[in-house]
This record gives structure tokens, C-alpha cells and sequence, in this order.
């Protein structure tokens, strides 16, 4: 009787440790998978950037400091993508940056009605307003993932097997200033004419 | 009341409502296949002594054959069903700003989910709707109409492709394709099996029950005639019975993909003035079909008693009462700015 009981604590243990360590890896995978995920929306934003800048140019030369800010920001946020691209603090910072460069050049673009009803000027920034939505919501999902791995990580009895299963804390995608995060509520709406 | 619950305790609370439903789905199915066998043996019992003759339930086993197989079949062509009878056509490469504008809202929702983009289709119907059908995330589509596209602006666009997300991201669709093909069968057997009855099977069974012909004992004759009478009350009444639980079942979804949109864009606002435009635009979606009518954010036949609260109501409406829907809404969006201390304060 004791045996059986005993032999059956061991398998119960067994499983559980199991159980514990693969989910630790699953979730460890989910969220570098969400990093990755990240990454593509960024490298679509780099890749749109050179597109609207050249559209744009021709229109916009009193505004050369603006489209100069986006130009170098984005040459920047590669760079620290480039450079291995674990560094979350340092990424983040840059494409924040971007983002608030690239806010303030709709802005100015809204002065000038006549890039505003051309076409072409429109598809592009309906592409990149979705692309800094999906940037934006890419983040939430890490954040989530991130936040989850890291509970679980933490919590009571997993944590006894987070050293085995390799799991460290994952770092959040924070945006630090209030004063940036505020930049892309720039109204990009694209709203259509009334009526 | 619910109101005061967060987005993730209401859908704790809505995806153990669905359990019961399907549970109690089961348990009809079942009596509805094995309850006449059950009122079989009873007979038989009655008019035997020791071994009883009807042994094999075969009532229960031809249902139940046939029911997977009907099941089956609804369950694989489902989806695309729905997507023809409402004459969508997919948005591969987009014609117009507005497509372009619906696929990239589409991505958007499908990265904040984390999951594959679903397939994007347009019904071209100037009443604003849009619907979410699929077995799974990988198979999930999401469909709009014209009209939604030409009045919704980009925020409140994303708002109702986020509800859609939200049904295909809590496997609303295979729960809704699962239940109109499970609603599909039962409608089919209480036909075949009513006719059935009524022609030469009928017979059959009514000999088996009678059993005039030996010393039947009374007891067990009488469960027998209880059993059988129930069965076929039921047998009448599945139809009725399981489009009314569908129904439920179909409800509560629409507040859980509200409340899983609202998470997904944390913007419950832009809902909620989505929900006000379809809601003034409301007019028979003529395109949408009945059979389509439990998918839609919005009811698409325009019937009068989605709009209503109370006991028929409840029974009768596939959505429920948009005021509520966005009274909830914008209580979300309220807790929401409390919360950022974004409110003023009195």
C-alpha cells in the first residue's frame, strides 16, 4: 500500500514537472516569436519611409529639417536593429523616435492640400498609419506574452523550475515619455468627405 | 449584473455559459437519438418475462450515424455555405482606398491577435454589417459590406473588424459553425423521423408499445408510454427548441467579441460609435440571408425584437438589445480614462 502510494506521488511529480517546464518553453518561444513579429512591422516601416520622403520631397522643400528628422531617425532605428537586435531598451528608443519624427511630418504634410488630395500621397499614408498600428499593436502582443512568460515564471511552484526550463524575464516594451506617446494621436483618421 | 465586470471576467463568465449550452446541446442530442430506444426496451420489457428482446438500440445508433455524417458534412462546407449565400466576393488585391483600408485594419487586428490573417470579403450592400465565419483561426474569414466601408471612418472600422477578430480569436466561429450544423440535423431527423412515424414505422412501433397480445406487465408498460410520448413531444418540439438555444449561445458571443474588440483596440469608444451609425444606417441587409443572421454585429433582417428587452425577447433575438451593447461600451471606455485619471473631477 505505502509503495503504491509512494510510486504514485513520484509519477504525479514527474508529470507535473513535465507540464511546468514545457509550458515554460512554449511560452519562452511565443514570446520571441512575438519579438520577431515586431521586427517585420518595423522593417516594413524602414521600407515604406524612402518611398514617401521621395514622394513628398518635391512639394515640401521649405520643410527640409522634417523630412531630414525622418530620414536620419530611420537610419538610426536600422542601425540598432541591425546591431543584433536583442537590446530592447535601445530599439525601442529609436523607433519611438521615429515615431514622433514621423508624426510630426503629417502634420506639416496637412498644410499642403494639394499633397494631401493627391492619391498616391494618400495610399502611402494610409500604408503607413496601418504600419504604425500594426508597430503599436505587435507591442501589446508582446507586452502580453512577455508579462505572461514572466508571471508564470515567478509564480509559485514554476518558479521551481525556471532555472531548469532556462527562463529569464523578459524585458517589456515600455514607452518612457508621456510627452511622446502622445505624438501619433495626430488625427490620420483619413476620414472620407461627408455626404 | 455584469456591467461592472472587466473585459477578462466577462469572458470567464461567457465561455462558462457556452460550456453549459453546448453541454445541455449534448444531452438533447442524445435523448433525441437514444430516448426512443430507451421507451423500445421499456415495451419490450413490459411483454417479456427474463429476456428481453430489443437489445440493440438502433433508433439511437441510425441517429446517431446519420446525425455525424449530416454534422460532418455541414461542418466542412459551412463556412463557404455562408460566404456564397451572401454572395461575397474576396478582396485578393483591392480595388479601392476603402479595401485597402478594410485588409489593413484586417492585418492590424490579425497582429494584435497574434494569429494568421483570417480571408477578407466584401458583400456589395449599402446596409452596414459585417460577420466572422470559419472552423478555426487558420479558416477564419471576416466579411463587410459596402456600406459599412462607406460610413465607418478608420477608427471605428477597426473597432468592428476588432469584434470579428474577437469571435475568431475566442473560436466563436467554429462554435457558431458547429451549432448551425448541429440545429441543421436535428431539424433534418425531426423531419425524417416525424415522417417516419407517421408512415410505416410508425406502425412498427405502435405494435412494439401496444402489446396486447401477452400478459404485459403495467408498471413498466406505463414508463414505456411516458417515455415514448416525451420522446416525440421532443421530437416535435427539436427544431423549435434548439434554434431558441442557438440563439442564447449566439448573444452572449456578441458581448464577449465586444468586450474582447474593446481589449484588443483599448478603444471601447470607437465601438461603441460604430454600433451607433449601423444602428441609425439599420435597414434589411438584403444580401444576408436568415441562416446567416447569428453571425452579424448587427441583425441583419432588422427584426423588431432584437431591439427589445425582456423575457421574449430573450428567447426569440439573436443580438442583444443594441443600447445595452453600447451602454456596456461605454462604461468600458468610462473605467477606462477613471483608470489613466483622465477624468474630471466634480
Amino acid at each position: 500500500m505505502g509503495t503504491i502510494l509512494f510510486l504514485v506521488v513520484v509519477v504525479a511529480l514527474i508529470l507535473w514537472l513535465v507540464s511546468a517546464y514545457n509550458g515554460l518553453v512554449a511560452l519562452k518561444n511565443q514570446t520571441v516569436n512575438a519579438w520577431k513579429q515586431i521586427d517585420v512591422q518595423l522593417k516594413r516601416r524602414h521600407d515604406l519611409i524612402p518611398n514617401l520622403v521621395n514622394t513628398v520631397k518635391g512639394s515640401m522643400n521649405f520643410e527640409k529639417d522634417t523630412l531630414d528628422a525622418v530620414v536620419s531617425a530611420r537610419s538610426r532605428a536600422m542601425q540598432s536593429g541591425a546591431a543584433g537586435g536583442v537590446n530592447v531598451k535601445e530599439t525601442a528608443a529609436a523607433e519611438t523616435a521615429l515615431t514622433g519624427a514621423l508624426g510630426k511630418l503629417f502634420v506639416v504634410m496637412e498644410r499642403y492640400p494639394d499633397l494631401k488630395s493627391s492619391q498616391n500621397v494618400r495610399d502611402l499614408q494610409e500604408e503607413l498609419s496601418s504600419t504604425e498600428n500594426k508597430i503599436a499593436f505587435a507591442r501589446q502582443f508582446y507586452n502580453d506574452t512577455a508579462t505572461n512568460y514572466n508571471t508564470r515564471q515567478q509564480q509559485f511552484p514554476t518558479n521551481l523550475v525556471a532555472g531548469l526550463a532556462k527562463a529569464e524575464i523578459a524585458e517589456l516594451w515600455e514607452i518612457e515619455d508621456k510627452a511622446e506617446r502622445a505624438v501619433p494621436t495626430v488625427d490620420l483618421s483619413l476620414q472620407k468627405p461627408q455626404g | 449584473m455584469t456591467a461592472g465586470l472587466n473585459l477578462f471576467e466577462q469572458q470567464a463568465r461567457n465561455r462558462r455559459l457556452t460550456v453549459a449550452w453546448m453541454a445541455l446541446f449534448i444531452l438533447f442530442f442524445g435523448w433525441l437519438g437514444f430516448g426512443g430506444d430507451l421507451a423500445m426496451y421499456l415495451a419490450a420489457a413490459a411483454r417479456t418475462e427474463g429476456q428481453v428482446p430489443y437489445r440493440f438500440p438502433w433508433i439511437g445508433v441510425v441517429v446517431t450515424t446519420i446525425a455525424a455524417i449530416t454534422a460532418w458534412v455541414s461542418w466542412r462546407k459551412g463556412p463557404q455555405q455562408v460566404l456564397w449565400s451572401t454572395g461575397a466576393r474576396e478582396v485578393q488585391a483591392p480595388q479601392s482606398f476603402e479595401e485597402k483600408q478594410l485588409v489593413n485594419v484586417v492585418e492590424e487586428m490579425a497582429v494584435a491577435t497574434g494569429l494568421p490573417k483570417p480571408k477578407v470579403y466584401v458583400i456589395d450592400d449599402p446596409d452596414p454589417n459585417a460577420f466572422a465565419t470559419g472552423r478555426d483561426p487558420q479558416s477564419a474569414c471576416i466579411c463587410a459590406t459596402t456600406g459599412l466601408l462607406a460610413i465607418l471612418n478608420r477608427e471605428e472600422l477597426q473597432a468592428v473588424v476588432a469584434h470579428e477578430m474577437g469571435h475568431v480569436r475566442n473560436f466563436d466561429v467554429r462554435l457558431m459553425t458547429l451549432i448551425a450544423a448541429l440545429v441543421g440535423v436535428i431539424v433534418v431527423l425531426s423531419n425524417g423521423m416525424g415522417r417516419l412515424l407517421r408512415g410505416g414505422g410508425g406502425r412498427g412501433l405502435g405494435g412494439l408499445l401496444g402489446g396486447r397480445e401477452r400478459k404485459a406487465s403495467g408498471p413498466l408498460l406505463l414508463a414505456a408510454l411516458v417515455v415514448f410520448v416525451l420522446w416525440v413531444i421532443t421530437l416535435i418540439l427539436a427544431p423549435f427548441i434548439s434554434r431558441i438555444m442557438a440563439m442564447a449561445v449566439s448573444r452572449d458571443r456578441e458581448y464577449l467579441a465586444d468586450a474582447t474588440g474593446a481589449e484588443l483596440t483599448r478603444n471601447p469608444a470607437a465601438l461603441a460609435s460604430a454600433l451607433q451609425k449601423i444602428e441609425t444606417h439599420e435597414a434589411p441587409t438584403t444580401h444576408i440571408k436568415e441562416g446567416a443572421a447569428h453571425l452579424c454585429i448587427a441583425d441583419p433582417l432588422g427584426r423588431d425584437v432584437n431591439s427589445k428587452e425582456g423575457r421574449l425577447a430573450d428567447l426569440l433575438a439573436t443580438h442583444p438589445p443594441m443600447a445595452m451593447r453600447i451602454t456596456r461600451l461605454k462604461g468600458m471606455a468610462f473605467q477606462q480614462l477613471k483608470a489613466a485619471g483622465q477624468l474630471p473631477t466634480a
